[in-house]
């Protein structure tokens, strides 16, 4: 029973991870219609920064000014490269985020080498014993933190203006326009606020037990695709859906290995895309997707 | 995208036919290096026409080409060699590009249905699926070390460095030399193949589609059979690209089957060009080579330092990852449609360029002064 418990939280704290990085792609997706394949690498890059500026300035300045430093990337490379781009032309703007995450990838790579570095959260390996399960601290933290970030994220869509623009770009580009909304800020904020959201999952991504920051880090948003997917990409709540599903099943099937041995070993690392398939098959614009209406 | 009426005569024919005499004769030149970059470069050319049909011809975004090619490459292994059935490498060939067929056609309930990002993302699963079974079924794949591949063999003739052995002109002929003319031979095939499907009716209803499904629908074409058909086709490609892959490499391990090799071949058509096939075979040139180029002139180039220095430098490999990205993001910057739409913006000889585009040019007057008032205004460029 204890197992069972302690792979569902297991599975909770990767899950709100993944819902931070989903998050991200879910709203640029909303902004822009682009896919945005450079998450991981602003992921490692708010990572690599919280760890070489820790030492220096503590562990709670460097965080916050790599969030910074990594919104501030993120903006920018929607502001230097994809503006100006004829925004209906989803696949050329997809692909240039692929080199943008080769570019930032590469020369993270390089700095990193086959060091394994930490970030200085102040949990350690502290653990927690919560109704006799015994948890680590961080994943507490984990949880606590990405629940009250995406609370605020979700309250920011329903109740500033930037979030009413971006619903109505995502509904709409040229009517949103024609309204006042001004799409090119709209989606330089979305792009900042997707890269610091990356930048925070880092952190919990490389705290105990997690080994630590590695080059291939960044490899994580790839897990968080299919959950975003799952969910349905244009719905925030679809992404926090999909990702605790994702999340829970990596978790089950890395827990009960032993008994699923049949179907070959490291099934936790598959799992995910296993799900996300059977439900495309099913919904295929995902959970909480709306399809859309097509007038010729 | 615009149609161009296809030239016809001797003198449509004088370039192809130039090309294809050139590319006959480079193996007596060049050393063994050169043809086995262009060995891959072939390769990677017909899995790029293959994606082309999907992603350009459809508009269909596919991230599991490496799935497909990974399946022609073993299949082909499988197939061909021991441990497997050991048929003649031909026979096995043929069939190997059918599997990835077959694979692509069981992939088809989610091909047929799901779209855009939503199919983007979810041939990603292919990926990491493919590679799950790459490593656990040992007694096909050979697990994590990988198999070898065994050589192509046609009415007798081996395509190894002996067997029979044989030289042209003074040059002896090893397995490079000989494969890279079964690559010529076949990357022909695909090419011809690939336009004479874009030109034809399939392709015609394949733009319908990517232009308007409703719209392709309410003219009669059957939506959910074309996407289906253009992925099945599209893996086909990829298989055949594949197992030209393994006889290049002569072993196949599973890594090299993983998402970058997807995103590669994604990189290479939009570099070329959508919907373009000589776009794709650029692009191919392009991707394949550019590492293997910058590792050989690794000592030349400032700023690269030599493998194996561990200086605080810039690596060869390095070097080419930072170009590469730089392509992609500065090609697409400033040429959205690919290296192909480069070549063609040019006006061809003997065209005079548009009336509008000339005239303020005489009078020394910047040419796009007058733009801005002509041009249709646009909500979305005036708010971005």
């Amino acid at each position: 029973m204890t197992t069972a418990l302690d792979i569902l939280l297991n599975g909770l704290a990767l899950g709100s991870v993944y819902a931070l990085v989903a998050l991200g792609f879910v709203i640029i997706f909303k902004a822009s219609g682009v896919m945005n394949f450079a998450q991981g690498s602003l992921l490692l890059l708010g990572g690599y920064l919280t760890a070489v500026l820790h030492e220096e300035l503590g562990f709670l300045p460097a965080l916050l000014l790599a969030v910074a430093a990594t919104a501030l990337v993120a903006g920018l490379v929607d502001r230097v490269l994809l503006r100006g781009m004829d925004p209906r032309h989803h696949h050329i703007l997809t692909i240039m985020t692929i080199g943008v995450d080769i570019l930032l990838l590469t020369e993270l790579a390089r700095r990193i080498g086959g060091d394994l570095l930490t970030l200085g959260d102040p949990w350690g390996n502290d653990v927690l014993t919560l109704a006799g399960v015994t948890v680590p601290t961080s994943r507490v933290a984990s949880i606590t933190v990405s629940v009250l970030v995406i609370g605020t994220v979700f309250a920011a869509f329903r109740h500033t203006d930037w979030g009413l623009s971006l619903r109505a770009a995502s509904e709409d580009q040229e009517a949103a326009a024609l309204m006042g909304v001004r799409l090119g800020r709209v989606r330089t904020l979305a792009w900042a606020l997707a890269g610091a959201l990356a930048a925070l999952a880092a952190l919990f991504l490389t705290a105990f037990p997690a080994p630590g920051l590695e080059r291939t880090t960044g490899q994580i948003a790839l897990k968080a695709f299919p959950a975003a997917i799952l969910g349905g990409m244009a719905s925030p709540p679809g992404a926090l859906l999909g990702s605790l599903l994702i999340g829970v099943t990596e978790a089950l099937a890395a827990g009960y290995q032993s008994e699923l041995s049949a179907l070959g070993r490291g099934l936790g690392d598959v799992a995910p895309y296993l799900v996300m398939i059977v439900v495309l098959l099913v919904r295929p614009h995902g959970l909480l997707g709306t399809k859309e209406a097509v007038r010729v | 995208m615009s149609e161009r009426v296809p030239r016809t005569g001797p003198r449509a024919v004088l370039p192809y036919a130039a090309a294809v005499v050139l590319l006959c004769a480079l193996p007596l030149y060049l050393e063994a290096y050169w043809l086995r970059i262009g060995l891959f470069a072939m390769a990677a050319a017909i899995g790029a026409i293959g994606l082309n049909l999907l992603s350009g011809g459809t508009g269909q975004l596919s991230l599991g080409h490496a799935f497909f090619l990974a399946v022609g490459a073993y299949g082909y292994a499988w197939l061909a060699g021991e441990p497997g059935p050991g048929l003649p490498a031909p026979l096995a060939l043929v069939l190997a590009v059918c599997l990835a067929g077959v694979a692509g056609g069981l992939f088809s309930p989610v091909s047929g249905r799901v779209r855009g990002v939503y199919l983007g993302v979810a041939t990603l699963a292919l990926v990491f699926l493919g590679h799950h079974v790459m490593l656990n079924a040992e007694a096909v794949t050979g697990g994590y070390n990988g198999r070898a591949v065994a050589p192509f063999t046609l009415l007798g003739f081996s395509f190894t460095s002996a067997d029979p052995e044989l030289s042209v002109l003074g040059v002896p002929f090893g397995a490079e030399e000989r494969l890279w003319y079964l690559g010529l031979a076949l990357l022909g095939l695909a090419w011809f193949t690939a336009r004479n499907i874009l030109r034809g009716r399939p392709g015609r209803a394949l733009a319908a589609v990517r232009d308007s499904e409703v719209a392709a629908a309410v003219l009669g074409v059957p939506v959910a059979r074309y996407r289906s058909a253009a992925f099945v086709v599209s893996s086909m490609y990829a298989g055949l690209s594949g197992a030209l892959i393994a006889l290049a490499f002569r072993r196949i391990v599973p890594d090299y089957f993983g998402l970058t090799l997807s995103i590669d071949y994604l990189a290479m058509i939009v570099l070329g060009g959508l919907g373009s096939v000589a776009g794709a075979v650029a692009g191919a040139a392009f991707v394949t080579a550019l590492p293997l180029v910058l590792t050989r002139y690794a000592d030349v180039l400032p700023l690269v330092d030599e493998p194996g220095a561990g200086g605080q430098g810039v690596g060869p490999t390095e070097a080419a990852r930072y170009l590469y990205g730089a392509a992609i993001v500065l090609v697409l910057r400033y040429a959205p449609g690919g290296l192909v739409g480069l070549v063609r913006r040019t006006p061809a000889p003997g065209r005079r360029a548009a009336p509008a585009a000339s005239a303020p040019a005489d009078d020394g007057a910047p040419a796009n002064a007058a733009s801005p008032s002509v041009r249709p205004s646009h909500p979305k460029e005036s708010s971005s």
